[in-house]
């Protein structure tokens, strides 16, 4: 810094120098200005935030204590309580008792059949939607345009209508019951938003870079594995996360293209939620919907970074 | 028929893109080892020309051959040329060692002629040191001399540059401008070049092709279309700061133009006998004769200073003449003040004229 007698030298320092007796600085702000917490923008808007996420936690809340607790003491009354009498015998049950019909193994059977619908669903679907992207935005023929308006206008249908003929159409080809039928449902539906995604994301690899493999000798299928997979991880696991969650929480299709021994956990869950007989065990039932909700629940903490990420590089160019 | 000596050659080549006419039945041979730069403003259909050339754009009509050999239904990698794009288009998640090898693993090239083709590549780039990093960890100029490494390591026949030095700083521009003439002199390779920057063109190329809506306006050396373009797009777009254009007619050999006559004693017309009509003349700002020089010039005059700019090296002065502005280009040590009588002398010989109304050059 200056020493004082350098800045002596400077006339309108000079001035202020001897206004203030020497030190230089006039009374009065100096350097950044001080910021009050409490003011009423402050209040209402943390207010508000903490109100709706109170909104938000507290069901989930009931159901954490709920399912810690014994019968005798949720027929208290006391839901928002925690467990006096802490018991994981709720969850035990949920997993490996709970009866749905005539199976009492509880919600494992259906989470190891959900498994079963999800891993082929999700590679099987992603594998169709990202090569048909790639296509989409980087290899355009005649009529892709086209295409590409039909595979998004699929997504405002409401599917609801297309059950009765895809069922027909999965019993003329052998498919209906099976898991393989309802992968397949489960790729078709996926197409729409994620060919979306994968165009969008591919599109914005620039085009120099595309033009550059094909000048290097790699065609279509080399391009795709070589230059643009190993730069697309974000959108794969949007497009992941997107379908895992899709998939597991589906109850329709699930219930409608496969059969009894088949149900996905969703259906289970239900089952056992909804079954009338006996008393109701909400304790267990608590317990039972938040094992369901554990694989999603998962899949999004452990990539929720990477998400945030792909979603906004799939954003960029229509 | 195609010379011996053609490395590529284009013969009407058409493209439309629905009612766009992008390239107009376009003809063009360049020879083997000659260094050509498509020049033209954006738009003109020069790196268009180039994506042909290279494969990644099908004409709608036309045939282009590469040492004689038809390529018009070729893939790109089958042509013998290797490209160098503007951004560079390194494979991001591929060290430099690993970009340079792309093409030829896609070529199944047995290993060990791989790595001393890459070797000698990175030797002649002197990328050597950078043969383990990534893309990211390189600058501007290190990545350009990857892309071009990426050419040069597949043997090709004929290089294609599409404005390779436009994203680099003006500095570093002209340094890797003369690494390519030089690498141009080593190898001696066919280049084609497309730029928008004449000074590109002019210090680089053996020949420019002047490109304006999908048409060739002028192929010829640099010293050609400096001194003698063809048309008065050509002379306008040449040259920084670009010619005077005075407006007139011709008559029995001497230009009128408003107050202005100049007897074009020593110019060279095209033809030998030139009828009377509506022409333009075109002067460049630097060849008017200032200072001492005015004396040996054949025709004088004077105008009055409005504007000047100096630029260090030189001194541009606005002035009028014909009522039209006028530009001169001075020494940088000349001391003009605006309002300041300027004696100054034109040589009809450095001069272009054009018809007024097919603007070629008469």
């Amino acid at each position: 810094m200056a020493e004082p007698a350098t800045l002596g030298t400077v006339a309108a320092v000079d001035a202020i120098k001897e206004r203030t007796g020497g030190v230089g600085y006039l009374e009065g702000p100096r350097g950044g200005r001080p910021r009050r917490v409490l003011t009423a923008h402050n209040v209402v808007l943390y207010g508000t935030l903490l109100v709706i996420a109170a909104y938000f936690l507290l069901p989930l809340w009931v159901m954490l204590v709920t399912s810690f607790k014994t019968m005798d003491e949720i027929r208290q009354g006391n839901i928002f309580a925690p467990p006096t009498e802490f018991t994981i015998f709720p969850w035990i049950k949920a997993w490996a008792q709970a009866c749905t019909g005539i199976n009492c193994d509880g919600l494992s059977r259906g989470f190891w059949n959900s498994v079963y619908i999800l891993v082929p669903s999700v590679v099987v679907s992603i594998a169709v939607a990202s090569v048909s992207g790639y296509t989409l935005a980087n290899w355009r023929f005649k009529g892709s345009e086209a295409i590409f308006t039909i595979l998004i206008l699929g997504a405002f249908i409401p599917y609801q209508v297309m059950i009765y003929p895809i069922a027909i159409l999965l019993g003329k080809v052998g498919l209906f019951g099976s898991l393989w039928g309802l992968v397949v449902v489960h790729t078709i539906f996926g197409m729409p938003l994620n060919v979306l995604l994968f165009r969008n994301y591919f599109s914005s690899v620039p085009e120099e870079l595309f033009k550059a493999a094909r000048v290097d000798g790699a065609g279509f299928w080399g391009i795709f594995f070589r230059i643009m997979l190993p730069m697309s991880l974000p959108i794969f696991v949007v497009s992941m996360i997107i379908q895992i969650t899709g998939i597991w929480n589906d109850f329709l299709f699930g219930v409608i293209y496969t059969s009894n021994e088949r149900y996905p956990m969703t259906v289970q869950l239900n089952n056992i939620v909804n079954s009338v007989q006996g008393t109701k065990e909400y304790n267990v039932n608590m317990a039972a919907t938040l094992l369901t909700g554990l694989v999603p629940l998962a899949v999004y903490f452990a990539s929720g970074k990477l998400f945030v990420r792909g979603i906004a590089a799939g954003a960029v160019k229509g | 028929m195609l010379a011996p000596n053609t490395s590529v050659s284009i013969r009407d080549l058409t493209l439309q893109f629905g009612a766009v006419q992008v390239l107009q039945t376009l003809n063009l041979d360049i020879r083997d080892g000659e260094f050509l730069v498509l020049l033209g403003s954006s738009g003109c259909g020069k790196s268009t020309l180039l994506n042909c050339i290279a494969g990644l754009l099908e004409p709608t009509d036309g045939q282009i051959f590469i040492k004689g050999r038809n390529v018009t239904w070729l893939e790109p990698s089958e042509r013998g040329i290797g490209m160098v794009f503007q951004s560079y288009a390194l494979y991001p998640q591929m060290t430099v060692r690993g970009n340079l090898s792309f093409g030829l693993r896609n070529a199944r090239v047995p290993k060990a002629e791989i790595e001393s083709r890459v070797a000698r590549a990175a030797k002649v780039l002197q990328i050597e040191p950078l043969l383990d990093r990534k893309p990211a960890a390189l600058s501007g100029g290190q990545r350009q001399r990857v892309a071009i490494g990426r050419a040069l390591v597949r043997d090709v026949d004929v290089f294609l540059f599409d404005e390779p030095l436009s994203n680099l700083d003006a500095k570093l521009r002209a340094d890797l401008r003369v690494e390519l003439k030089r690498l141009h002199h080593s190898l001696d390779n066919t280049m084609i070049y497309v730029t928008h920057d004449q000074v590109e063109a002019m210090t680089l190329a053996d020949r420019i092709a002047i490109m304006r809506n999908g048409r060739i306006m002028q192929l010829g050396t640099p010293d050609e279309i400096y001194n003698r373009p063809q048309n008065r797009y050509v002379a306008d777009f040449i040259g920084s700061p670009s010619m005077n254009f005075v407006e007139g007619h011709l008559e029995r050999g001497t230009f009128h133009g408003a107050d202005l006559q100049l007897a074009l004693d020593g110019y060279r017309f095209g033809a030998p006998q030139v009828a009377d009509r509506p022409a333009i003349i075109g002067i460049r700002p630097e060849h008017v004769a200032t200072g001492p020089l005015v004396d040996s010039a054949p025709i004088r005059g004077e105008v009055t200073a409005e504007l000047v700019e100096p630029m260090g090296s030189d001194t541009l002065v606005w002035a009028q003449l014909a009522g039209k502005p006028f530009r001169i280009r001075m020494d940088g040590q000349a001391r003009v003040s605006p309002g300041d009588r300027l004696p100054i002398g034109i040589d009809p010989a450095k001069a272009s004229l054009f018809d007024a109304k097919t603007e070629e050059r008469l």
